[in-house]
């Protein structure tokens, strides 16, 4: 049997559907915790990233430290937080923030900090405030770059609030991991292809929010290069 | 904790995070130079990476457990999925790289396509390349330990028995030699990088170093489970 009738065989049943543990409650979970977890992440990084980008001080620790970044494995970390703090909601909020933190602000800092320089002096001449022109001109050109890492934060941590049922949360995970434990692949494989369908969407939707964040002119240049 | 397993789970992390890292070099090679040739190419094979980037490891793994069961391959495949994501933009950079009076002069002096590609081309992106390579190697060490979670063996092992036996002690030395792995790995890369391309002075080393990170218009790779 494949991967996909083990998953269709789970989740025709009528069961599967309702009540606290069915897949409509369990997929909410997981848009919760991450939405949650990125909302909190951008609120740090974005102003952090353009504080960076626009001053370029501290930019070379943060270019560091985001690639040492990815040696970090993310289980150890959901796991050990799990030890420390029990079953706290920090417990999953803290690695999910973390893990979302470091791509937003790397590319909000390289967007705002590779705005052209004749446009920074062209916005200075026209008088704008320091903080007219940050706001005004160096964040929307920034912004293919803005979502692109809201993007991939948002990537990182729908994917761990997956590996987060690990340590007793609920989401999709919780299907993979149960599944697991008492080696019911059907149930594995139905919460995998949740997981999988809801990753998709997830970059559908950020594909939206560039076609609407993202200036117009701006949009013309890409297609012209 | 059982000190003596300690050598064998470190080379099977070695060995998962290197052979993906491998195998999408393999194929990103081949890949690369086709969509630098064919420019048409490379935007849609560029989307599909990064939907594939964007598939949460865990559930990737589960998807392929009927047609390769609980098998170093089913960590390999998703991993070198992955890796595409970062090697092929980074081939391509690589080949952009190349300066056009170089390729010119190349030419004139009677290179063939062929003999160009391999002789002028390909040594002069390997910088690039091996930026690309830097982070595939890391991300693939760290997240080679999720597939502990299906029961392939690595240094995960040490953070999931930890866990389960309630010992913090020997979630540090899991995570702790995980870093410790990536971060040896990525320095063995740019040793690399110098024996491979000589004639880069090394003075000049701190402005130009390939650092992957923060290549505008790419997401930020690695750390998602």
């Amino acid at each position: 049997m494949s991967f996909f009738s083990f998953a269709w065989n789970w989740l025709k049943q009528p069961q599967q559907w309702h009540g606290s543990e069915g897949i409509p409650i369990r997929i909410l979970e997981q848009l919760y915790f991450s939405a949650v977890a990125l909302l909190i992440a951008a609120l740090i990084a974005i102003p952090l990233g353009i504080l960076i980008g626009h001053t370029g001080r501290g930019a070379v620790l943060v270019v560091n430290v985001a690639n040492a970044w990815r040696a970090i494995p993310t289980l150890g970390l959901l796991v050990l937080l799990a030890i420390w703090l029990g079953f706290s909601v920090l417990a999953w909020l803290v690695p999910l923030v973390v893990l979302g933190i470091p791509p937003i602000l790397v590319n909000v800092y390289e967007g705002v900090a590779g705005v052209d320089p004749e446009l920074k002096d062209a916005a200075r001449g026209m008088g704008m405030t320091p903080w007219q022109q940050v706001r005004k001109v160096e964040v929307p050109v920034a912004m293919p770059l803005v979502v692109l890492g809201l993007r991939t934060g948002a990537i990182f941590v729908v994917a761990t609030a997956t590996i987060a049922a690990y340590i007793g949360l609920g989401g999709l995970g919780r299907y993979i991991i149960d599944g697991l434990a008492v080696e019911n692949y059907g149930e594995v494989a139905g919460g995998a292809l949740f997981v999988v369908l809801l990753a998709l969407a997830v970059q559908a939707l950020f594909v939206g929010v560039r076609r609407v964040a993202v200036p117009a002119g701006l949009r013309q240049q890409e297609h012209s290069s | 904790m059982n000190w003596a397993q300690v050598p064998t789970l470190i080379w099977e992390s070695a060995y998962l995070g290197i052979v993906p890292a491998l195998l999408g070099l393999v194929i990103s090679v081949p890949l690369g130079i086709a969509c630098t040739r064919w420019k048409w190419l490379y935007a849609p094979v560029l989307s599909t990476t990064s939907v594939l980037y964007a598939l949460p490891s865990l559930a990737l793994f589960i998807v392929l457990i009927p047609y390769t069961g609980l098998t170093d391959t089913t960590v390999i495949i998703p991993l070198t999925l992955f890796s595409l994501c970062v090697l092929l933009p980074a081939v391509v950079d690589g080949f952009r790289s190349v300066p056009e009076p170089v390729r010119q002069a190349a030419t004139a002096m009677g290179f063939g396509t062929t003999r160009r590609l391999v002789q002028v081309e390909l040594p002069l992106a390997v910088p690039i390349v091996i930026g690309g390579l830097r982070v595939a190697v890391v991300s693939s060490i760290s997240l080679a330990s999720v597939g502990q979670l299906i029961g392939v063996s690595s240094l995960g092992y040490l953070i999931v028995d930890g866990y389960q036996r309630d010992f913090p002690e020997e979630i540090y030395v899991g995570g702790g030699l995980i870093i410790a792995l990536a971060l040896i790995c990525d320095l063995l890369l740019v040793l690399l990088r110098r024996v491979l391309t000589p004639w880069r002075p090394r003075r000049a080393r701190r402005q130009v170093e390939p650092l992957p990170i923060g290549v505008p218009v790419r997401p930020l790779p690695g750390g998602a489970a």
